[in-house]
């Protein structure tokens, strides 16, 4: 009798919102919907709800507003509203599968050096592509830019990992360390670019750093469509086998998980959305590491609804951003990796004190 | 009685130094088998050659009649478990999340029995909802074993009786929870799975097996009946401290002396 008594006084301390789990996505999906659609009517022309049935060509009549709201829209504001939406979406479920990989809630793309890789990849093929081919083959920037990030994501990655891994073994410690030294480097040689680019290559590259959706077309949604799509259905075959690493690399092995296919599988997946996602809009930091972090606390860590709901929350706070991006300052723009930055920072360093006090660390 | 996992003149060397050096073991289906040795004697090299976890420098391991080689990790996974030193969960997964990834590709609906009877064997039924982090050290301990014993059951219930490999399962459990385990091990054995366990613990190995393996500088020094095993001489040769050993139920017990290394030659 006495230890039931024992146990229901120690029981109450259940994980609260797990209950609310299979509702994620539902209700996520009509955030991101809401969220759609107030960018959708706001900005430098302002679309208002009653004018945007009409614009979007599904009712009402043409009348020359309808047609001038059509051309913002559909020119303008939808592509970028998509390839926003893409873009957190991404970066919010490599932070996921990156966290998962190395069992630990801080790490992102960003913070450890994949992004600036990424970045003095993409930098290099501004400079390069600009300067060795000509004018004649600027069009290739567009196509050369996402391969040249994606393949500069994937060497940091790979590199990162070689340096932290011995003996089928990850050192945390090592990874955040090796990252901060590989961010530098990065940093190293995009100065080095900067020093030697023209004023407009110079442009280019300082776009990269700060991060913006403005040059969103529809060439660049098409990229990166397939990026997330794929991302997305391979997010149902690592799932489990992230679950199951958070026991420790042996024992997911023990549990039956191939752990060298799961971490060669989640390093493409990783460089792969961050190395394009980075290319579009430029480097963004923390997206990746609070939406998996707010989503844990609400419907736990079990990745299957964790990096479908990751990818969710991180579309709705990258559309939302980006909305702000373009309006607060109109008709000027403000950079969206200051406003992350400017947000995500906070909450990264709120995570790490509440960690601190747990000594998880 | 069948061999379910059967080592031939294993050897694992690391750069230079030799783990484990020529030691053969075979485990039929059913037996119960404790390793006991010294820090260092290479009892969990031998545990992790044994799980096909870590590859053998030389010889072989045959598990079920194949070399374990052979199997991919889920198929592997399906004939033996094995339950860890430390695991560290730094994600907030419940108890029942954790014991329901020793279920594979099964959902909660199938595995639903498996983990219940599992949970309600080490006494951690209420605590399903319960975040693992949250929990003492030993409950920790407790929820993964039941994570290996659903593996174990689920695992059985297609390919017939298992292995189940336990790396110092008791370490961080109390008295009344060590033995409940051992218990539990005992019951998987006398439905037929082999079971071998790590113990350091030398009375509750005497207790927990009938044969008892001694490692001792990465060699095979004794593999018998506790009877033959359990004697001053191998004691004091092995351990390095003088102990009596005495009888009760007809089952050895040792008593540890002094704790004093005895020093080699005199």
């Amino acid at each position: 009798m006495s230890v039931a008594v024992e146990i229901e006084a120690r029981s109450p301390r259940r994980s609260p919102g797990r209950r609310s789990a299979s509702f994620a996505i539902p209700l996520l999906l009509v955030v991101l919907l809401i969220t759609i659609i107030v960018a959708l009517t706001v900005g430098a022309a302002g679309i208002p709800l009653s004018r945007l049935p009409a614009a979007l060509g599904l009712a009402g009549e043409i009348t020359a507003m309808t047609v001038r709201d059509q051309l913002v829209l559909w020119s303008i504001r939808i592509p970028r509203i998509a390839a926003a939406a893409m873009v957190g979406g991404l970066l919010a479920a490599a932070g996921a599968i990156m966290q998962g990989l190395f069992r630990n809630p801080l790490a992102d793309p960003a913070l450890v050096g994949v992004s600036s890789g990424g970045a003095l990849a993409a930098a290099s093929a501004i400079v390069f592509t600009d300067s060795r081919f000509g004018e004649a083959l600027r069009f290739l920037q567009t196509e050369l830019l996402p391969l040249a990030a994606f393949a500069g994501s994937l060497a940091t990655t790979a590199i990162l990992y070689g340096i932290s891994s011995r003996s089928g073994r990850t050192s945390i410690a090592i990874f955040l360390l090796a990252g901060v030294a590989i961010t530098a480097i990065a940093n190293a040689g995009i100065g080095l670019l900067v020093f030697i680019a023209d004023d407009r290559q110079l442009r280019d590259i300082t776009f990269w750093m700060l991060g913006s959706m403005s040059g969103a077309t529809w060439t660049k949604v098409a990229v990166l469509a397939p990026v997330l799509v794929a991302g997305l259905a391979s997010c149902a075959f690592i799932a489990r086998g992230l679950d199951l690493l958070v026991l420790g690399e042996a024992d997911a092995f023990h549990g039956g998980i191939d752990v060298e296919r799961l971490k060669r599988i989640s390093i493409v997946m990783v460089s792969a959305m961050t190395g394009v996602a980075v290319s579009i809009s430029g480097v963004i930091g923390f997206v990746g590491i609070v939406v998996p972090h707010l989503l844990r606390l609400v419907i736990g860590p079990a990745h299957r609804l964790l990096l479908p709901a990751s990818v969710l929350l991180g579309a709705v706070l990258m559309v939302g951003a980006d909305t702000l991006a373009r309006t607060i300052v109109a008709p000027a723009e403000m950079p969206i990796g200051i406003l992350t930055a400017a947000v995500g920072a906070p909450i990264f360093l709120f995570i790490l004190l509440r960690q601190r006090g747990r000594a998880a660390l | 009685m069948t061999a379910v996992i059967e080592a031939r003149r294993l050897s694992k060397r690391v750069g230079r130094a030799t783990l484990l050096d020529d030691v053969g073991l075979t485990v039929a289906a059913g037996e119960m088998v404790a390793i006991i040795g010294p820090n260092g004697a290479g009892k969990s090299t031998l545990l992790r050659l044994l799980s096909g976890d870590l590859r053998p420098s030389a010889g072989e391991v045959r598990l079920k009649q194949r070399d374990i080689g052979s199997f991919t990790p889920r198929e592997l996974a399906a004939r033996r478990a094995m339950l860890s030193q430390h695991v560290n969960v730094t994600f907030p997964f419940t108890v029942e999340e954790i014991v329901l990834m020793g279920a594979g590709e099964r959902s909660l609906r199938d595995a639903g029995p498996f983990v219940d009877a599992a949970l309600d064997e080490v006494g951690l039924s209420q605590f399903r909802e319960r975040q693992l982090p949250t929990l003492s050290g030993g409950e920790q301990q407790r929820a993964h074993f039941a994570r290996v014993l659903v593996q174990l059951a689920c695992g059985e219930a297609e390919h017939g009786p298992g292995l189940l490999l336990l790396d110092e399962p008791t370490s961080s459990l109390d008295l009344r929870h060590q033995i409940d385990l051992v218990e539990a091990a005992r019951r998987r054995a006398a439905a037929g799975t082999a079971v071998i366990a790590i113990l350091h613990d030398l009375n509750l190995a005497i207790r927990f097996a009938n044969r008892l393996v001694v490692l001792a500088g990465g060699r095979l020094a004794a593999d018998g009946p506790r009877t033959n095993v359990v004697t001053r001489e191998i004691i004091r040769d092995i351990f390095e401290i003088d102990a009596l050993v005495h009888q009760a139920d007809g089952v050895p017990y040792v008593l540890p002396q002094s704790m004093r290394a005895i020093e080699t030659g005199i």
